[in-house]
């Protein structure tokens, strides 16, 4: 089924990614239940350890979910296998090893030790958000990136050339050269916030979305059977108006960080107009599939596509806009609203779409075009499972960070921060709640891929409408 | 899309407007980096100072502890425990009050509330930490936070 043999080196990073999201998901639990019950696995496990797990893993697991989305596509569209497959193997096993070194460095160390052992004096890079990682653990990171870079790139050098794959091209080399700001940590707070905005907005509501819209397509033109230069014409329109509005939109990051005023009009009216690419690959994705030519037996792998387009729009697009005007974001900033906005924006775009993949690619690389429907219920499940209970949380984020915003910044009688947290324990329980369930979800889509592993040995459970032929 | 508008239009626009805003974004960051020094209170950091000095070694000592990971810092960080930005100025302008509260964490946490760890700094460590605290409220960032709760 699969065309390329090399294409299977996917699996090793799909099992690594889908490993990482279940940790993350544990930590995440534990940052929810500390939020009310201030003291839990204190001091063995402070909040900030496990928000710094929290936030690593999620950003790895996302990185390994690409890389392994990227061997798939790569191989297929060039029409050639990988240039180097034995490099791929390679530079996962060390990715998962710096990953779970690292990891276990933030919760058996305290982090100033591990700052020491590593050395950080000589190239300060830590203690900043999402790059707490270790300074050796970056370079290891960069390393792994370059390999990686080459063994895409001279694949596709050698090969095809389609849109689909230089697109993601541009993303992933986009993604490492944005990755060496993190190295430039001066001690003037507002250039290290300055530039740090180039590694993190520059990436999500930048390069990454170029990562995105190139694997939606692909899924696309395979399970559609749309036209390929339609589905081309569509993606370039997308990510030029991702680009056009998302790198000017880093103003929404500058309007309180010690740069100039100016930047609330260029932040304003720029990210005003990020939601745009988000809706336009909804409506994309929703045009495609009404006009599909064939119906592709992985029904899964459409209902996380189209779900990928949906909920990225609501997550970005909605929650996005929503604080993004300054005059609103004088108000919101570092606030409930930031951590709502930034939970449904990475499940809903980012975590998405390497599931997407995943299901799409994973019952191909295992020899059949689709899972037993029975295995695919179970994927349709855990889908609505995990969604609802996103929203959930963004929902109760949200009100907690309206009366966070009134009560601490709004009023005419400000109370302090942590009178404040002590009011909003209801919402914060309310998201535990909706957090277990989205655990529960995530349990429901391992279970799937036992499921369909056992289907797969009984052929008249094949959802396969016509024998194999991808 | 109409038949008008071609995959070849759709490219140029992609790679044309990525170049135009590309190249309008580093003339910002230009212009902005001519602006700072007005605004950041970089005279401050100045490392042949002793202010300098310790203002850096403040700033080592917020990364080393991952200050970052409960708190805001004029607004960015964790949303878990109070902006960090502006303390000086709510401990009414004064680092002894700032130095005396991290110094005074109980090891074991507070039975039931968010805690702060206790993180042994020797009274070097806490001056280079309240002094980076003050330059950071110092930083002119444009009328933020609304009000001294930050
Ligand atoms: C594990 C989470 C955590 C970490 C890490 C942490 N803090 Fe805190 N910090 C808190 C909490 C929670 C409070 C509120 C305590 C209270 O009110 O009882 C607080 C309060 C403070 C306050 C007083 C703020 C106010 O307005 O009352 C200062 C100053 C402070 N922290 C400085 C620091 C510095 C400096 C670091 C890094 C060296 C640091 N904190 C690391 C959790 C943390
Ligand atoms: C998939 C794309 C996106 C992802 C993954 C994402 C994620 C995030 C995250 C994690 C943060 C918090 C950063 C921090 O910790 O300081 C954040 C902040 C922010 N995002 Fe997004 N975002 C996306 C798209 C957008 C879009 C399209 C908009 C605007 C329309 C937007 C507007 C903002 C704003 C204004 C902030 C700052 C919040 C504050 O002031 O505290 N984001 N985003
Ligand atoms: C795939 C699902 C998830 C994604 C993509 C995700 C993503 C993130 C991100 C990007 C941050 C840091 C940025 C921010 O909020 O500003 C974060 C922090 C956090 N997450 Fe998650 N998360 C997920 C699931 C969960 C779950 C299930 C819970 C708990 C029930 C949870 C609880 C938290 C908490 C408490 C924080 C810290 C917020 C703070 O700084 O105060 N997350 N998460
Ligand atoms: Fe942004």
């Amino acid at each position: 089924m699969m065309k390329y043999k090399s294409q299977g080196v996917a699996k090793l990073y799909f099992t690594g990614a889908i490993a990482l999201f279940v940790a993350q998901i544990l930590f995440g639990l534990i940052l929810g239940l500390q939020y009310v019950i201030g003291d839990f696995l204190f001091p063995e496990i402070p909040f900030n350890v496990a928000r710094m797990v929290h936030t690593n893993t999620l950003i790895v697991w996302l990185l390994m979910g690409f890389m392994g989305a990227t061997y798939y596509l790569v191989p297929e569209e060039a029409e050639r296998e990988l240039y180097a497959p034995w490099l791929a193997v390679a530079m996962f096993w060390i990715f998962l090893i710096a990953a779970g070194l690292t990891v276990a460095g933030y919760l058996l160390v305290p982090y100033a030790g591990l700052a020491k052992m590593t050395g950080n004096e000589l190239l300060p890079t830590m203690g900043r958000e999402f790059l707490e990682q270790p300074t050796i653990t970056k370079i290891g990171i960069v390393v792994v990136a370059l390999v990686f870079l080459f063994n895409v790139g001279m694949t596709i050098l050698k090969g095809r050339k389609t849109v689909v794959s230089l697109i993601l091209l541009i993303g992933l080399t986009g993604l490492a050269v944005l990755f060496l700001f993190a190295f430039y940590n001066p001690t003037n707070l507002v250039l290290d916030k300055f530039y740090w905005w180039w590694v993190v907005h520059l990436w999500v509501e930048g390069v990454w979305e170029l990562i995105m819209a190139s694997i939606l397509a692909f899924v696309l033109i395979k399970t559609t059977g749309v036209d390929r230069e339609v589905v081309e014409k569509w993606l370039y329109v997308i990510i030029a108006m991702a680009l056009i509005t998302g790198i000017i939109g880093t103003g929404h990051h500058y309007y309180w960080i010690g740069t100039p005023e100016y930047w609330q009009w260029w932040g304003s009216i720029f990210s005003a107009l990020e939601p745009i690419p988000f809706f336009m690959m909804t409506v994309f994705a929703f045009n495609m599939v009404n006009r599909r030519r064939r119906n592709h037996p992985n029904k899964a792998a459409v209902l996380w596509a189209l779900g990928t387009a949906v909920l990225a729009f609501l997550g970005a697009g909605v929650w996005g806009f929503l604080h993004t005007l300054s005059p609103v974001n004088f108000y919101t900033h570092g606030t409930q609203i930031t951590a709502a906005h930034g939970h449904l924006a990475f499940f809903g775009a980012y975590v998405l779409i390497n599931i997407t993949m995943i299901s799409y690619a994973w019952p191909l690389m295992h020899g059949r075009e689709a899972n037993s429907m029975r295995a695919q219920v179970w994927e349709m499940w855990s889908f609505w499972l995990m969604s609802v209970s996103m929203v959930f949380i963004t929902l109760f984020l949200t009100g907690a960070g309206i009366l966070q915003v009134y009560l601490q910044r709004f009023t005419d009688v400000p109370q302090q921060f942590m009178v404040v947290q002590e009011k909003l324990a209801l919402f914060y329980w309310l998201r535990e709640l909706a957090g277990l369930i989205f655990f529960i979800g995530l349990v429901v889509y391992v279970v799937s891929f036992f499921v369909a592993a056992r289907d797969a040995k009984r052929p008249e459970l094949s959802a396969e409408v016509t024998p194999a032929s991808a | 899309m109409a038949q008008t508008f071609t995959k070849s239009m759709a490219r140029n626009i992609f790679y044309g407007g990525t170049v135009f805003f590309v190249l309008l974004f580093l003339a910002l960051t230009f212009d902005t980096s001519r602006a700072l020094p007005t605004r950041d209170q970089r005279a401050q950091l100045d490392p042949s100072t002793e202010l300098g000095q310790r203002i850096a070694h403040g700033k080592a000592l917020w990364e080393h502890n991952n200050c970052i990971g409960c708190h805001t810092l004029l607004g960015e960080g964790a949303y878990f425990a109070p902006e960090l930005g502006n303390v000086y100025v709510r401990f009414g302008n004064n680092k002894e009050a700032i130095k005396a509260f991290i110094k005074y964490r109980p090891a074991e946490g507070i039975a039931g509330r968010r805690s702060m760890p206790q993180f042994n700094f020797s009274d070097d460590e806490l001056e280079a930490i309240a002094e980076f605290l003050k330059y950071s409220s110092e930083i002119d960032a444009a009328g933020w936070p609304p009000n001294i709760q930050g």
